[in-house]
């Protein structure tokens, strides 16, 4: 199981408190990760990426370990910490000054 | 009637307010879909308990939210875990896209930008939803950018009514300031094939064969600054309301005037008389008579707060040009907040009750058609719309 971490807007929309879990089969990457979330919450197509094309939406970021990965390719390998559910994928709205 | 349910939408969620017929005591619900934008909910005229809510935001776009039971519970409508067999796929309710298919005839892909030059139509939210009159699982949405969308499956699935954009005028329609939104839109309840719709910055619009063809009505309105005041289109019109008794009589709150038509918006004329300013946002219709007309006037477009610090509605018995200022119960200095165009709404109680929302968070609420009012909510978030049911 992998751990998601959601922002609190989507949290509300798919009902979850926490982080939440999922199974992902096949390699570990931001578009399989999210395929799997979006089959199990329907609510959030759409939401974190575009309907049609699958672009992430402008303001939203994804991290795992740290690291930004909201530029790398969404079939890019994610680390095996993230894998292995000791850390999570952390999708996050981009923070705005003021 | 048993009592009244003020639908409230705000920059940071959603608020329902009830009362009983006597609307003096109030219960709060709220928020609904706590920080989330709600630019408008609201109630089928067939099944009142059935409320469409359009909850959007800049991260993360837009959702279509429907409640069965007046808003005590929400759901996605096709968003369910498990889909049943044969329904559409999961997750599709709050999709919008522009129809770009070959039957359209003429598929547009630009309008005006700021600029002058032709920008692509981008999808950016709902901000009106309106159920339709006989059928509790049709409902029409009005987007930014500008178009007409419509289900017929409850909010599950939504297809462009794409005569609108494809009229012709289109690639002229720009934005206002607020972006470019269809606002508003009237369906005839005479008339099941006629529906009046708005846009800020092109004008106002009506079709006479279901959403099919449409053409604009904007002939009468005048709008200095734009390179053509008489122009056809390209108008920014901020609100328009209808009595259902009398579906060809149209009131319109433009962005400066107050215009009437009585010829379904084939030519306006205008009725602001002695307003103090005719800039505003609101309009609306008293329940009971159709010529007792109501706005919320605003000092001016640069300075969205109402004059001389005084939150004043003005109300006209005679369908406009002479005018009473209604101040008993709202606050009359250091007043400066603004009431946005899908603000007020009125019951259909006896005394007809007048309801609007200001960006301050106030909702005031008259039960006896404008003569007193009094705050039945304050410190809200901004307020963004305002609807409200007569319950049975």
């Amino acid at each position: 199981m992998i751990r998601v971490e959601l922002p609190q807007h989507l949290r509300t929309l798919a009902r979850v408190n926490g982080e939440v879990t999922l199974e992902v089969s096949g390699p570990l990457t931001t578009r399989s990760i999210l395929d799997a979330l979006e089959a199990r919450y329907p609510m959030l197509c759409g939401t974190i990426r575009d309907h049609d094309t699958l672009e992430r939406r402008p303001f939203l970021r994804f991290f795992a370990c740290s690291e930004d990965f909201s530029l790398e390719s969404p079939d890019a390998p994610l680390p095996e910490a993230v894998a292995k559910g000791i850390e999570p994928f952390v999708v996050i709205g981009a923070i705005a000054g003021g | 009637m048993s009592g009244v349910r003020v639908l409230v939408g705000t920059r940071k969620g959603a608020f329902i307010l009830t009362s009983d017929g006597k609307r003096e005591k109030w219960d709060v619900s709220g928020p609904h879909f706590a920080g989330w934008e709600i630019y408008h909910m609201k109630g089928s005229p067939v099944e009142p308990n059935r409320i469409f809510a359009s909850q959007t935001s800049g991260w993360f776009g837009q959702i279509i939210q429907r409640s069965s039971d007046g808003g005590r519970t929400w759901e996605t409508p096709g968003g369910e875990k498990m889909p049943s067999p044969g329904s559409p796929p999961a997750g599709q309710s709050n999709k919008f896209t522009y129809d770009t298919s070959a039957q359209t005839g003429k598929p547009l892909t630009t309008h005006q930008w700021y600029d002058g030059t032709q920008h692509p139509w981008e999808f950016k939210r709902v901000w009106h939803l309106e159920p339709s009159l006989t059928d509790p699982d049709t409902v029409y949405a009005g987007v930014e950018d500008a178009a007409l969308f419509r289900t017929t499956n409850g909010g599950q699935t939504w297809q462009e009514l794409s005569g609108l954009r494809g009229h012709g005028t289109g690639p002229e329609w720009q934005p206002g300031a607020g972006g470019m939104c269809l606002h508003t839109i009237i369906l005839d309840p005479s008339n099941p094939d006629r529906i009046f719709i708005a846009i800020s910055a092109a004008g106002a619009f009506r079709t006479d064969d279901g959403g099919k063809s449409w053409k604009p009505i904007n002939q009468g309105l005048r709008s200095q600054y734009i390179p053509d005041p008489n122009a056809e289109i390209g108008h920014c019109v901020h609100h328009i309301a209808m009595h259902p008794q009398r579906p060809g009589v149209l009131y319109m709150q433009k962005h400066w005037d107050v215009m009437q038509s009585g010829n379904a918006g084939d030519l306006w004329k205008e009725v602001s008389g002695n307003l103090p300013t005719d800039f505003g946002f609101v309009i609306d219709v008293h329940a009971h008579e159709p010529e007792t007309i109501y706005v919320v006037p605003i000092k001016s477009d640069g300075e969205h707060f109402p004059l001389e610090g005084k939150l004043r509605v003005y109300r006209s018995k005679s369908g406009g040009n002479e005018w009473e200022a209604l101040t008993k119960g709202l606050p009359q200095s250091n007043c400066y907040v603004n009431v946005l165009r899908d603000a007020m709404a009125v019951d259909s109680l006896d005394k007809c009750g007048i309801y609007f929302g200001t960006t301050g968070g106030q909702v005031y609420a008259s039960a006896d058609a404008g003569d007193t009012w009094a705050p039945i909510v304050h410190d809200l978030p901004a307020v963004l719309s305002v609807e409200v049911q007569a319950l049975p």
